[in-house]
């Protein structure tokens, strides 16, 4: 195979793993006022993710520094021409990734209030925006011919577009909400549980409008057969959540997103950012490329150390294995506040 | 302003910024890792509740370096899609490692640090931070490579067809003279500016409440701090002064610049200060220390050193009769001379303020003497800005130093924005991150005080509950 195509392949991966973790933890972000009946639960709730979310946003950073490094053109094109998304997706990340660390350093409902708005704005607006920016990915935008992007902001906000950020918005929800049940223990994981059969279905009904439409405009036999496989998983997991079965319906939402991604990627093969303009120029896994010894050396390095984050990362899941309920929630600790 | 100095500013605010929780991450982790180590072996209590007091100030500073270091990972794409085109092929191996290597490290292992005080034995425990501290030490090594290639690119050729620069010796690019250089001075840095915010708040607390208790926990850790400090001084002047004579070699205008140096001299002098016009070219007073300049750039005091005019005229030469690149323009190829100048002077002085105040530290706290009083306190406070300070001129002189280069000798900065970059784009993001890092900046510094000023907390009696019913040792 070409290293070209390995590199697709990888940084397919890439995104795919981003979208499976993160999803659930974006999925949990949003949960908080709706699952959390106090400041207690919404404790709960955060400490499921608190030692893990770290880890699963640096799938996004590893993501866009092998794009810059496998595909220096991709990475230009799409981040200059993706500004102002962009921008909004890092401001969301910055207050979100800070609420966590900072909400309970102080004891104070206000300043609890105001991170917890935090982390939900900040969990939502990446979900959307995400699914907006692979959607235009996938429809095309105007590249012309020295590979830069000229279609400004509204350009990127269409029907099809729309449609794959409430497609992404939905499926962590569901991802999230199902974490939350396989997680926590008591009243929560009821009700999350309970949230996570009709989050399911109505995400399946966006979800497959989104699909099918990808399929009809750029798909393949490979896509079409990940996809497939993707909705079926969607419906299984809401099944499993029907039927109480925690940890098979959280598999499915993973496999869900898994296959959807892979989908996606496999439509958009083997262009990375096809253009929309009769006489532009579309990146493809060719012309976007780096050099073959850049690839060679990139290839080596990820072959050697991609398993050994794997099993490390796969590690922390296996030490906080353990459910949290309200009982291990210890008093928040009170600072003397004496600078406020 | 035009999209290139509204991305200019922008570039400089959020690396700087990201800069001054970089510094006291390297720092502090290796020195909380030394702590519990020190609490391993010895199980004196007190090394626990150092790792513990400084711990919690330890993740609110991470917390903020990480977030603003997501900012850094896009803005290359965002902001600069000429120069990502041009260098891509070179620099984003060494960020596209830095993710690989050393965020996943980081990350997953100060999760584990965090939460994981009941769920690991005391030896896994720490060592989470160190390696965490390892992460931090790979997170540097490749920015910093980046970062000197773009000093002095090495290990590529330029294809005219595709019109950018390619690698061809990776390891070239990860041993460049200049990342040899620049990593141990960067860490010795950071060490001595982790050990610093160390000495201040322990002193403060020393010197504040008069509790023996206090005494004991806090004395050592001033101590084995100012010590750090020192050391930690005297290596990065040496280090300094290796970093000094290779840029003179790659970069002989930067080394000209820092002077402010416009004719040739041999000896040259080094200025500690001077007054003149504001270009530097004409003093009107100054204070010399006789062929210290030569002894810097060159290695002996009566060395030559080219003066910026000479060195404009070869520049000239070399870079601007060539008229098949595109990449740059014939110009002045002189940075702002004030700008480095002072920088220059700041950095070396801030640095050194802190080294003494150390040293005086250490004579001041001799076996457990409290004298000194009120300057004490004095120190305490000042100590810790001194390192951290001078971190953010040296970093401002090196990158201003190389202008109107962005990689030395191949791209200008100006021929690096993206060409699609709207003026009314630019400013949206310089303001929104600017206004974001503004409010971050006081949530920040007044959560570090609220923790600073609580001390460090007795350790928590045995809880009698057991098994699964047990709180969980440490939750958000
Ligand atoms: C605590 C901080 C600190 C202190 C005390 C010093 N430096 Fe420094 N210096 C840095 C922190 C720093 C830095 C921020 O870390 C820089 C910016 C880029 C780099 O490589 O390190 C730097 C850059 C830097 C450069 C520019 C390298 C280049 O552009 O290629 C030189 C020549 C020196 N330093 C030399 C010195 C000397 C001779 C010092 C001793 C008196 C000294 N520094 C003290
Ligand atoms: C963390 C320490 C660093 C600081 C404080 C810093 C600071 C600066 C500053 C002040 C500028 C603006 C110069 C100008 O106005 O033109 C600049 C430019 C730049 N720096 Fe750095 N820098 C740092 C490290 C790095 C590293 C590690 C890289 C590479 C990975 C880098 C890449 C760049 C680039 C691409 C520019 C181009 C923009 C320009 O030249 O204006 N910097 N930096
Ligand atoms: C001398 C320059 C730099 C050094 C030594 C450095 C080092 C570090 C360190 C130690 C961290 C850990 C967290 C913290 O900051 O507290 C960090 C975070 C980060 N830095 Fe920098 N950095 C530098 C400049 C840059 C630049 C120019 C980039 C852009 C490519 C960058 C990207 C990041 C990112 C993405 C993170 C977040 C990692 C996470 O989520 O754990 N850094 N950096």
């Amino acid at each position: 195979m070409e290293l070209t195509t390995v590199w697709f392949i990888l940084i397919a991966v890439l995104w795919i793993g981003y979208f499976a973790l993160e999803g659930f933890d974006f999925g949990v972000g949003m949960l908080l006022p709706v699952l959390a009946r106090n400041d207690t639960e919404r404790r709960v709730m955060i400490n499921t993710i608190g030692p893990v979310w770290d880890g699963n946003e640096v799938w996004l950073l590893v993501a866009g520094g092998a794009t810059f490094a496998a595909f220096p053109e991709w990475y230009a094109t799409l981040f200059s021409g993706f500004y102002l998304p962009l921008l909004i997706i890092l401001v969301a990340l910055i207050v979100r990734g800070l609420a966590f660390e900072y909400r309970a350093k102080r004891d104070d409902a206000r300043w609890r209030a105001r991170w917890d708005l935090s982390i939900i704005i900040g969990s939502l607006l990446p979900s959307v925006l995400w699914g907006v920016a692979f959607a235009n990915i996938l429809r095309g935008v105007p590249i012309d011919h020295d590979l830069e992007y000229v279609g400004g902001f509204f350009n990127l906000l269409n029907p099809y577009a729309l449609l794959g950020g409430f497609t992404t918005l939905g499926l962590f929800l569901t991802h999230g909400a199902l974490f939350i049940a396989l997680k926590t223990d008591g009243e929560i994981r009821h009700r999350a549980r309970r949230l996570a059969v009709p989050t399911a279905a109505v995400t399946a009904v966006i979800a497959v409008a989104f699909l099918a439409w990808t399929q009809e405009q750029s798909g393949t036999v490979a896509s079409a057969v990940s996809f497939t496989v993707a909705a079926a998983a969607l419906l299984g997991a809401g099944a499993a959540a029907w039927a109480g079965r925690e940890g098979w319906a959280f598999a499915g939402t993973f496999a869900t997103i898994a296959l959807a991604v892979a989908g996606l990627f496999l439509a958009l093969f083997p262009d990375v950012m096809p253009t929309t303009l009769v006489d532009g120029t579309s990146l493809t896994t060719t012309n976007a490329a780096a050099t073959s010894y850049t690839l060679r050396i990139m290839t080596v390095v990820a072959a050697l150390f991609t398993p050994l984050v794997l099993a490390y990362q796969g590690w922390t899941y296996w030490v906080f294995r353990k459910r949290i309920a309200v009982h291990h929630i210890p008093l928040a600790p009170a600072p003397v506040d004496t600078s406020a | 302003m035009d999209p290139t100095d509204i991305a200019r500013w922008q570039f400089a605010i959020t690396t700087v910024y990201h800069f001054l929780f970089v510094p006291i991450t390297i720092g502090l982790s290796a020195i909380i890792a030394g702590y519990e180590i020190t609490w391993l072996r010895t199980r004196d209590e007190r090394w626990l509740r150092l790792t513990k007091f400084f711990g919690k100030l330890f993740l609110i500073n991470f917390a903020i370096g990480v977030v603003t270091g997501i900012v850094q990972e896009f803005q290359f794409g965002m902001n600069w899609s000429d120069y990502s085109r041009f260098v891509g092929d070179v620099f984003g191996a060494p960020l596209a490692i830095e993710g690989l290597l050393a965020f996943f490290l980081e990350s997953t292992f100060l999760g584990l640090w965090i939460f994981g005080w009941d769920r690991l034995s005391g030896r896994l425990h720490a060592a989470c931070m160190v390696l965490v501290h390892l992460g931090t030490l790979f997170s540097a090594y490749f920015i910093l490579a980046a970062n000197s290639w773009m000093q002095n690119p090495v290990g590529f050729a330029y294809n005219p067809d595709t019109g950018r620069a390619e690698m061809n010796d990776f390891a070239a690019v990860m041993l460049n003279k200049v990342q040899l250089a620049t990593f141990p001075h960067v860490i010795l840095s950071a060490y001595m500016t982790g050990a610093a915010f160390v000495v201040g708040i322990a002193l403060w607390h020393l010197r504040r409440s008069r509790a023996e208790r206090d005494e004991a926990l806090f004395g050592p850790a001033v101590r084995s701090g100012a010590w750090i400090v020192l050391v930690a001084a005297l290596g990065v002047v040496i280090t300094g002064d290796v970093q000094g004579k290779i840029m003179t070699e790659v970069q002989p205008m930067k080394m000209a610049a820092a002077e402010g140096l416009y004719e040739t001299e041999k000896p040259a002098d080094f200025s500690l200060f001077q007054l003149g016009t504001l270009d530097g070219e004409q003093e009107t007073f100054s204070f010399k220390v006789p062929g210290m300049l030569s002894y810097l750039a060159t290695g002996t005091p009566g060395g030559e050193v080219q003066g910026i005019n000479d060195l404009r005229e070869q520049y000239r030469e070399t870079y601007g009769a060539d008229p098949g690149a595109a990449y740059y323009s014939p110009g002045d190829y002189t940075p702002v001379i004030p700008l480095t100048y002072w920088t220059f002077r700041l950095m070396m002085g801030l640095g050194m303020a802190g080294a003494a105040v150390a040293a005086w530290i250490l004579w001041a706290t001799r076996r457990g003497s409290t004298s000194g009083g009120r300057s004490v306190l004095a120190a305490a406070i000042a100590l810790p800005f001194l390192p951290l300070l001078a971190n953010s001129f040296g970093w401002i002189f090196t990158e201003m130093g190389r202008q109107p280069w962005a990689v030395f000798g191949l791209m200008t900065t100006e021929h690096s924005v993206s060409p699609g970059l709207t003026t009314t784009e630019a400013w949206i993001s310089l303001l929104t991150l600017s206004a974001v890092y503004g409010v971050l900046a006081v949530v920040e510094v007044r959560l570090l005080l609220t923790w600073i000023r609580r001390g460090a907390d007795e350790l928590p009696a045995d809880d009698p509950t057991s098994g699964d019913d047990r709180p969980l040792a440490f939750a958000y």
